[in-house]
């Protein structure tokens, strides 16, 4: 008997494991029948998960975790036992701004700490604060920005005004001048830039290497009472983000996602990110970023539960949440690495041995103790050097000196 | 209490009105999601806010519920978690509302009906409407497939129909798919009508 799910998701390149699960056959042959709901706000896809409408959601990780600590309207406590990708954010600015930035695409995007010194001497130079787009408070995208902006001290919270809008809504924001520039999934970077309208100034990919982004997301106890369905649709979506990272179907993903269902975006603009060929501004050859964003290969659907609290870290940081073991401990648990060895105990794909890791330590691909099958974890260093040890979470947090 | 209704909408956000208004709410205001809308609402110290569900300006909207420093009292999301049959109404009908910190649930809650039931009955005019235009299309095309076979078979409208709807029939499909089959292949072959 066909299970139906109803499983809510934004526009966005990285829902692509879902729109391939589904149209491919691969939820089909586990029995499972996608009813994939197209939402245009986090809220309206929070809102669905948490108030049952929908058994699934492609969330934010960050948003996970928030709706877990009552940070962002209704709590309830959510669980993330499979990452949809990793990386895949870029920060665009309006050209003029830019114009301050260093001029050669290829050097701007690989010194992230440069540019962000560069970026702060562009602020001096601005009529007014600069006004940034971000797609949600509890998102990769703000805390990454928080992150590199930080580190070339400029304050996101007094020396930029941080605006939130949803993804679909970016690029005419920009053309009617309400904002400055935007950090979003793609491919709306990719279209600011192809309308004239913004240059990339950064991409996610070299600001953390492997940045934990969105998470399929379940209501925890409805999780706990539905195994069978839980592990059937992660073999589903494994097979999925395998289907997806590979360079053959690339194109046919593209066109896929191009369809009104999905993100409803030009084929050539969403093949940028998948394909790694970041256009830096209109009409100029691409740069080569092989890592822009992943699906499958290094375990990426792994939930480590060092991401989650990563992210914890940051929430502390820019006091969005009052430190204490309670909430340490509610954070880490959204990730569920044991649901993902479970669901995938009999699948193909290699098993982390561990379900926390250091992060930011690996400068070089390292193959690691896998359960099963050979493993090979890419780079994930910060583009600062600083390296978090889960374990070692006070010491993190004292680095951060005033913040900064 | 007053009433801000966040709406691009324009028709919509006037059913909705007009309820309230009915229902002897008089501070009702429509604020559009476009532009400085956020500064707007805070000038307007709202007690509730209603919003299309389906906005994509709801993230903008709570991320300055959650930041103003000018609104007196915070404002959250109104769900009456004792109440599933309310909770499911308002997400299917598209309603997301908003209140400050404080108002009694008995208070909102028939404001909110009344916001379901306004949203429901848009919806329902939408489709009737939308439902009317197909239907419009459809009698244009059938209209004038009949006009080809009376003028190329010399049949009587009655029989022009008839033998559109016994093809129809016949082939399983539905009248006018016949009809902008014929129209199609008499394009095709230079019928000109």
């Amino acid at each position: 008997m066909t299970t139906s799910l109803r499983i809510a998701f934004l526009p966005l390149t990285d829902a692509a494991v879902l729109a391939v699960a589904r149209e491919q056959g691969f939820a089909e042959e586990e029995g499972l029948s996608l009813d994939l709901i197209r939402s245009t706000s986090w809220a309206t896809l929070r809102d669905r998960l948490v108030y049952g409408q929908v058994h699934a959601a492609q969330m934010l990780a960050p948003l996970a975790v928030a709706v877990t600590l009552g940070l962002s309207q209704q709590p309830a406590a959510l669980s993330a036992p499979y990452k949809l990708g990793v990386n895949g954010n870029m920060l665009v600015m309006a050209s003029d701004f830019a114009a301050a930035l260093d001029p050669d695409s290829g050097r701007r995007l690989s010194d992230p700490l440069g540019t962000a010194h560069d970026f702060a001497a562009a602020i001096g130079l601005w009529r007014r604060k600069p006004v940034i787009g971000v797609v949600h408070r509890f998102s990769s995208h703000s805390l990454m920005l928080r992150y590199w902006l930080a580190s070339a001290g400029i304050d996101p919270d007094r020396d930029v005004v941080l605006r939130v809008l949803p993804p679909s809504l970016t690029v005419e924001a920009m053309r009617a001048g309400e904002i400055d520039g935007f950090i979003a999934g793609e491919p709306w970077g990719s279209a600011a830039v192809e309308a004239g309208l913004a240059e990339t100034v950064a991409i996610g990919e070299r600001i953390w290497q492997r940045g934990v982004e969105k998470v399929l997301a379940f209501r925890t106890p409805w999780l706990e009472e539905n195994p069978d369905i839980v592990d059937r649709l992660l073999r589903a979506l494994i097979r999925g983000a395998a289907w997806c990272d590979d360079p053959a179907n690339h194109e046919a993903l593209a066109q896929l996602l191009s369809d009104p269902r999905y993100v409803d975006q030009p084929a050539d603009l969403i093949a940028r990110a998948l394909t790694g060929q970041i256009i830096v501004r209109q009409g100029e050859a691409p740069v080569a970023s092989p890592d822009f964003l992943l699906f499958s290969r290094e375990a990426t659907p792994f939930p480590w539960r060092s991401q989650a609290l990563w992210i914890y870290s940051q929430f502390v940081r820019w006091n969005m949440v009052e430190h204490g073991p309670e909430a340490l401990a509610k954070a880490s648990a959204v990730f569920r690495p044991d649901i993902f060895r479970r669901a995938l105990a009999d699948a193909d794909v290699p098993m982390p041995g561990a379900s926390m890791k250091v992060e930011g330590a690996l400068g070089l691909p390292l193959a690691v103790g896998s359960r099963k099958g050979g493993l090979t974890l890419g780079p994930d260093r910060f583009f600062d050097g600083r390296v978090f040890d889960p374990e070692r979470m006070d010491d993190y947090l004292a680095n951060f000196v005033s913040r900064l | 209490m007053r009433i801000v209704i966040i709406d691009d909408s324009g028709l919509r956000a006037t059913v909705l009105e007009e309820g309230l208004r009915d229902a002897g709410y008089d501070d009702i205001h429509i604020v559009p999601p476009r532009g400085a809308f956020v500064a707007r609402l805070e000038r307007m110290a709202p007690d509730v806010v209603l919003m299309d569900l389906g906005s994509p300006s709801r993230d903008t909207l709570e991320e300055m519920l959650m930041v103003s420093r000018a609104l007196a009292r915070p404002i959250a999301m109104f769900v009456d978690q004792s109440d599933d049959a309310m909770i499911g109404a308002a997400i299917d009908a598209g309603v997301s509302a908003y209140v400050v910190d404080g108002l009694r649930k008995e208070r909102v809650k028939p404001v909110l009906e009344l916001a379901v039931r306004r949203f429901n009955a848009f919806a329902k005019m939408q489709t009737e409407l939308d439902e009317a235009r197909t239907a419009l299309s459809e009698r244009k095309i059938i209209d004038r497939a009949k006009s080809i076979l009376m003028n190329q078979r010399s049949l009587s409208e009655q029989d022009a129909y008839a033998l559109l709807r016994s093809s129809a029939m016949n082939q399983g499909k539905k009248i006018v798919d016949v009809a902008q089959a014929l129209i199609t292949a008499s394009d095709l072959l230079g019928g000109g009508l």
